[in-house]
């Protein structure tokens, strides 16, 4: 059964129990679920181990900070028995390091390799299909910058939260993994210095440039703490870049870039 | 006027010998902030910038009479940490702490239901009383006084908007940021309705993102019970399905809670939304008629 497919057209069908975290899993939700979904029909033989099978998957679910719990299909036998086809488990980031034996699990095999050395690098890196890398202090920030080159005409080939340190050696790393996207034909930073000042980061990206080769047009924002000077070092620089004040001009640039390069 | 903390606010930074802890308990100092008391267990008798550290809040409440906490415990701890305040009878809790488990929150959420304490967070940048208060991790000088109220799950993004809204002159009464978490304390609609109560804000900014409702629970709320201009921007057209984009709370799970749909359901309740963040600021100058 397809749960979105579900959600989309039959929305009613859907069962919604609410578990209290103060008390747990009470005999009631599982009652509430067994009945609404027509089980008293059959005997206590399944209902019975229906309800206990509902308070291990919550029993599941909080021990092992899990994200979501799904068995799907269960079955029911024509002898009554109840049988997990299928199940799968996701769980909380940030709830790993209670759970050694969950982190074991993990398959680097099923992960995208820059995304792991994104990871590797503290860096938040998201690999999409356009050909604008981005590169971005704050996750709320990133997102915006991806929209608005778009709004701009173009397609972001990412998402990239530096964070708030962006140092040399974060700058550094993020230029390495949007390089190594053969699609990026342009790199866009954009940072909003807050407690991290401008003129930091504008080091930061001339040392890293020097470090790393850049071979595709190049253009930063820098505005909030010091951007002044910020923008007065890079534009001292020997370095290939546009400076930008203002997220719109400098998207349109950017853009503008990255289509005379096509 | 003002909403949530003013120049009377007491604050408690919890966590305050760490390094985050020192440098912004300073930082908020500096902008003119009654920081009264710091929290680190086994630290009490130290000072840090001349702020009395205790080992639990109940002491500090007891001995500055603190009414508001700023926590920057690190998360395997936070859930404890805020218990604690609302507990020595912290009436505000602003949780800055990023990475806190799902379940924990879920946990302190039930927890505080029903007694008397506003969580603010986790995840947020904290709330500003331009000129008056700062009891977050955001810079103070982009701020300037005047007539916008600004609401976000996002932090640096609500700088741009401050940036944009103090450039253009019209400034800012309080900002607060509600946190990118999935499950956080106060959300949009209880700020939307102390904005709309105050004398001082004339506009609002609502900055929200992909993931979850808060947003359409918002457009109901606004279409029933806000009279004054609300412009918002919705963070995330461009993401794709499935994919956490850098806070916990920003996923489009199920077709559920894409940009499009938020922006429809605001747009439906009257909302000005801008599609380019940096028309923010234009946007809040047009609906106020300036």
């Amino acid at each position: 059964m397809e749960i979105e497919v579900v959600a989309a057209h039959t929305p009613e069908k859907i069962i919604r129990e609410a578990i209290d975290p103060a008390v747990g899993f009470q005999g009631y939700n599982g009652r509430n679920i067994a009945f609404a979904l027509g089980l008293p029909a059959m005997e206590a033989a399944v209902v019975t181990p229906f309800i206990q099978m509902l308070g291990n998957l919550y029993r599941l679910f909080m021990d092992k900070n899990a994200a979501m719990v799904e068995i799907n299909p269960l079955v029911i036998t024509s002898d009554k028995k109840l049988i997990a086809l299928d199940g799968k488990v996701s769980f909380d980031d940030n709830a790993l390091f209670r759970h050694a034996d969950v982190q074991q699990m993990r398959d680097l095999h099923e992960e995208d390799p820059l995304e792991i050395e994104a990871g590797e690098n503290n860096l938040n890196y998201i690999k999409l299909d356009g050909n604008i890398g981005c590169m971005v202090n704050g996750a709320g920030l990133a997102m915006a910058t991806m929209d608005v080159i778009k709004l701009a005409g173009s397609e972001p080939a990412n998402f990239l939260d530096v964070g708030g340190g962006a140092t040399k050696e974060t700058v550094a790393a993020g230029f390495r993994i949007l390089l190594k996207d053969p699609n990026v034909k342009g790199i866009f930073i954009n940072i909003f210095g807050g407690i991290v000042r401008c003129d930091r980061i504008a080091h930061g990206v001339i040392e890293a440039a020097k470090e790393v080769k850049i071979n595709v047009p190049l253009v930063v924002r820098l505005q909030g703490t010091n951007a002044d000077e910020g923008r007065k070092l890079l534009a001292e620089s020997d370095l290939k870049l546009e400076v930008a004040n203002d997220l719109w001009e400098a998207a349109q640039k950017i853009v503008k870039l990255t289509s005379k390069a096509a | 006027m003002s909403i949530l903390v003013n120049k009377n606010t007491r604050v408690v930074v919890q966590g305050i010998t760490g390094k985050e802890g020192s440098f912004h308990a300073t930082q908020c100092k500096a902008y003119g902030t009654q920081v009264v008391a710091g929290v680190t267990p086994g630290k009490a008798g130290q000072e840090v910038e001349g702020i009395p550290v205790f080992n639990t809040v109940r002491n500090a409440v007891k001995k500055t009479q603190c009414d508001t906490s700023l926590i920057f415990v690190p998360p395997p701890f936070c859930a404890d940490a805020i218990l604690e305040a609302a507990d020595a009878g912290i009436k505000l809790v602003i949780c800055i702490t990023e990475g806190i488990p799902v379940n924990d929150m879920v946990k302190v959420k039930r927890a505080l239901r029903g007694r008397d304490v506003r969580l603010v967070g986790p995840n947020c940048p904290g709330v500003i009383t331009v000129d008056e208060a700062k009891i977050g991790i955001m810079p103070g000088f982009i701020h300037k006084k005047g007539v916008v109220g600004v609401v976000s799950r996002s932090g640096t993004l609500t700088y741009e908007a401050v940036h944009q809204l103090s450039t253009l002159g019209l400034g800012e009464t309080t900002c607060v940021g509600i946190g990118g978490d999935p499950v956080n304390g106060t959300g949009f609609v209880d700020v939307l309705a102390l904005f709309e109560k105050d004398p001082e804000t004339q506009a609002i900014v609502m900055i929200g993102e992909i993931g979850g409702d808060a947003e359409e629970k918002a457009a109901e709320f606004i279409k029933q019970q806000v009279k004054k201009p609300v412009v918002s921007f919705i963070a995330g057209i461009t993401a794709p399905p499935g994919r956490r984009m850098g806070h916990a709370g920003a996923i489009i799970s199920g077709g559920k809670g894409t940009a499009a749909e938020k922006m429809k359901s605001l747009e439906a309740a009257g909302v000005r939304v801008v599609k380019n963040p940096a028309e923010i600021g234009n946007a809040v100058k047009v609906a106020l008629g300036r």
